[in-house]
């Protein structure tokens, strides 16, 4: 399957994130979005380490190009997670404080 | 001997650092007899140096490397040869005589000023013998910017009075305009050369080597420094106002040694001189109009020292005008003269202002003959000297330069008799109305009369002395002399000239020349024996008292326009352009800061926002070539 294919996934499912993040005032939807572009990222990787690596691998099978990429996404995945506790446990916080998860109120940090 | 040669410029140098640094410490009677000790030193020293040359030739001595690069170097040399040794011997000689006349002079002033005096004093042989014996241009020109200061200090001197320092300015200014062109031409010279020193440009092997062009710009170029340092026109009204200083500073810097400097220079750079025939009528013609042109002025001047003044400018014009037409032994030989009647004139009028108590104008003096006696017969002698009555010193000298004139062009020698017999006229002016016919001073003063001390009237004495008899050293050999003087410079400025006159012709001159001096002199004492000038009546006498308005124009011409410009600088330029530009970057920087803190409204959202477009703007940036396109397109063509 073309390469192409999968770039115009991740870019779409990117700019699905981008839009969302910036449009969207619900702090869970825009925290979704994050994960959307983050999702999207780690897509293109897996894509590009398996186009690199499936063409090294037809002239040698033990060849490692390509591969790090991958590993790279764990990485995200778990930064990931652990970013989302964190992130839950402050909209949790939010909530508790002002009854909404409506970004805009953030603003009352100011001052 | 090279101890011997360093000394001569390192005894001066060693009582303006007694006297300036100690001028709280010393008494006045140890200033002075340290002051003048130190020049009397200096000047047995360059006796020494005299006569080693006279036995062993000039010698060239080596101390350091002033200036030392890859491919260009200023040693500092010392040369004493048959030039530097002669004006080592006037300048110290006739120094150590105004040292000794000052200490009485100065007397009535403050010890520590009186130590400041005579560091300056010494600070000035210093820089004088620095500028004769340097061997190469820049040497020179560090004594010649020394004189310079030490002149500027020196007219101060009296700081409290304004006048005096605007005249101090003025001095100083007017020799900066011409020290630039000295700067210029030796950088021309580096330039062309690669080297300063007098043994290797003042030869024929680097005339070859300079073009036609180049030789005139750097004979002009000096000449401007010259026309700076022996005031001529047209930088010469600094000179007369130069008067401001003490009188014993008149006789020794404004008369004698420092305005000589630029005759030195030229005679020291006679060889490149010689080469540029444009540059000879130049000075001729600058050399003569100046002689003209101060005599006339001092015919109408009522100030003892203006008088003076003016008649040294155009005794310096002369010394000009025989550089100018190629007599240059005869030049120095008048500068040589000239310094001891022109000190000793100075001196004079500094023993009748003495007398007079700071009284200058020469209207309310008058009989002063039987009062000053010994004053008076040395002025006297000084008088007749300058006047060019022969068998005294002026005489011998004026004529050799008028005579080397006419055989140049008898124009040059009709105008130097016409300035050699206003000369005599307004010398003996001067003499009459000082010395003959009634007391004209008030009652007060008359009853203080008195001859000036020892101290005073030794120097005046000694130099009239010389005055009278210093023209042995150049009798012209037509009179049966040898002329001992160009033919110690033959080494400097070569042969002398081959007699081109007749010897009719040369006595007929000299005829000619002392008549008509005689007669001017007649007349002189004549009008002046009974009366003093009154306010000048005519057109032409107003104008001569008022010298030209010279000062006027310069002052309209030059000081106005670009007083009004610094004015224009100041109120426009700086106010609207500089102001403006400076307040408007804070103005700017204020407004846009108040107008840029609006976009920071707090809203997450909007950061994000301006992010995302950086970004893309970012990226658009940077692939703004079409290799993002082709990468995606050959991954298409791949799979």
């Amino acid at each position: 399957m073309p390469i192409l294919y999968y770039i115009y996934l991740c870019l779409t499912l990117f700019s699905i994130g981008v839009v969302g993040v910036l449009t969207r005032r619900n702090a869970i939807i825009v925290f979704m979005c994050i994960e959307l572009m983050l999702n999207a990222v780690n897509l293109l990787l897996v894509a590009f380490s398996k186009m690199y690596h499936g063409a090294a691998y037809l002239n040698s099978p033990t060849t490692t190009i390509g591969i790090d990429a991958q590993i790279f996404v764990f990485f995200i995945m778990v930064v990931a997670a652990a970013e989302v506790s964190v992130g839950l446990a402050i909209i949790v916080m939010m909530y508790r404080n002002t009854h909404s998860v409506d970004i805009n109120f953030l603003n009352r940090l100011k001052n | 001997m090279k101890i011997i040669i360093a000394f001569i410029v390192l005894w001066p140098l060693a009582g303006f650092l007694f006297n300036g640094l100690g001028r709280n410490i010393w008494s006045k009677k140890t200033v002075a007899y340290k002051a003048t000790g130190y020049i009397v030193a200096s000047f047995i020293f360059s006796i020494l140096a005299f006569l080693n040359v006279q036995t062993n030739g000039a010698i060239t001595v080596h101390y350091f490397d002033f200036i030392n690069t890859a491919n260009f170097k200023i040693p500092f040399d010392l040369k004493v040869d048959a030039l530097s040794s002669l004006f080592l011997l006037v300048i110290t000689g006739v120094g150590s005589l105004i040292h000794l006349y000052s200490t009485a002079y100065m007397k009535e002033e403050e010890a520590p000023h009186y130590a400041r005096y005579f560091a300056y004093l010494n600070l000035f042989v210093f820089s004088m013998l620095l500028l004769v014996l340097g061997d190469n241009f820049v040497i020179m020109f560090i004594g010649w910017e020394g004189v310079g200061l030490c002149s500027y200090l020196l007219i101060g001197y009296w700081f409290t009075n304004n006048t005096f320092n605007y005249a101090a300015k003025k001095a100083f200014i007017m020799n900066r305009i011409g020290d630039l062109g000295f700067l210029l031409a030796i950088f021309w010279m580096i330039a062309k050369l690669g080297t300063i020193s007098y043994s290797e440009v003042l030869t024929a092997e680097s005339l070859a080597k300079l073009s036609t062009t180049d030789i005139t710009a750097i004979t002009m170029l000096l000449f401007v420094g010259a026309m700076g340092k022996s005031a001529q026109i047209p930088l010469f009204t600094w000179l007369p106002d130069a008067m401001a200083g003490p009188t014993p500073v008149s006789a020794l810097i404004h008369a004698a040694t420092m305005v000589t400097a630029g005759i030195y220079m030229i005679t020291r750079a006679n060889i490149l001189f010689s080469a540029s025939e444009f540059t000879g009528h130049v000075i001729a013609i600058v050399g003569i109009s100046t002689a003209l042109l101060a005599a006339t002025i001092a015919i109408k001047q009522n100030d003892i020292k203006k008088v003076l003044a003016y008649s040294t400018v155009s005794q310096l014009g002369y010394m000009f005008l025989g550089l100018g037409v190629g007599a240059y032994s005869g030049a120095v030989f008048h500068v040589i003269t000239h310094a001891f009647f022109k000190a000793l004139l100075f001196l004079g009028a500094g023993s009748v202002i003495h007398a007079m108590h700071h009284e200058q104008d020469i209207r309310k003096m008058g009989g002063l003959k039987s009062k000053l006696p010994i004053t008076h017969i040395t002025f006297l002698i000084g008088c007749i000297a300058i006047a060019g009555v022969p068998p005294f010193s002026g005489f011998f000298s004026k004529d050799e330069i008028l005579a080397a004139a006419f055989a140049k062009n008898p124009i040059y020698w009709v105008l130097g008799v016409i300035g050699a017999a206003m000369t005599a006229f307004y010398m003996f002016r001067l003499y009459a109305t000082t010395f003959l016919g009634q007391f004209r001073g008030t009652h007060d003063q008359e009853h203080h009369l008195h001859e000036s001390p020892f101290a005073m009237t030794l120097p005046l004495i000694l130099l009239a002395v010389a005055s009278a008899i210093a023209g042995a050293i150049g009798v012209p050999e037509l009179m049966g002399g040898h002329h001992w003087l160009s033919h110690q410079l033959v080494s400097i400025v070569g042969e002398p000239h081959e007699a081109t006159l007749s010897h009719q012709t040369e006595w007929m001159l000299m005829g000619i020349s002392v008549t008509i001096a005689v007669i001017a002199l007649t007349i002189a004492i004549t009008i002046y024996k009974k009366k003093a000038d009154g306010e000048p009546q005519t057109v032409l006498g107003k104008f001569l008292y008022n010298k030209w308005h010279i000062d006027e124009l310069y002052n309209n011409a030059i000081v106005e326009p670009l007083n009004k410009f610094a004015g224009f600088l100041k109120e426009v330029i700086e106010k609207s352009v500089i102001d403006g530009a400076v307040n408007g970057t804070g103005k700017l920087v204020q407004y846009s800061a108040r107008k840029m803190r609006l976009v920071q409204s707090g809203q997450v959202g909007y950061y994000i926002l301006f992010m995302v477009l950086g970004i893309v703007l970012m990226l658009v940036l940077w692939f703004n070539d079409i290799s993002i396109l082709r990468f995606l397109i050959q991954l298409t063509n791949k799979s």
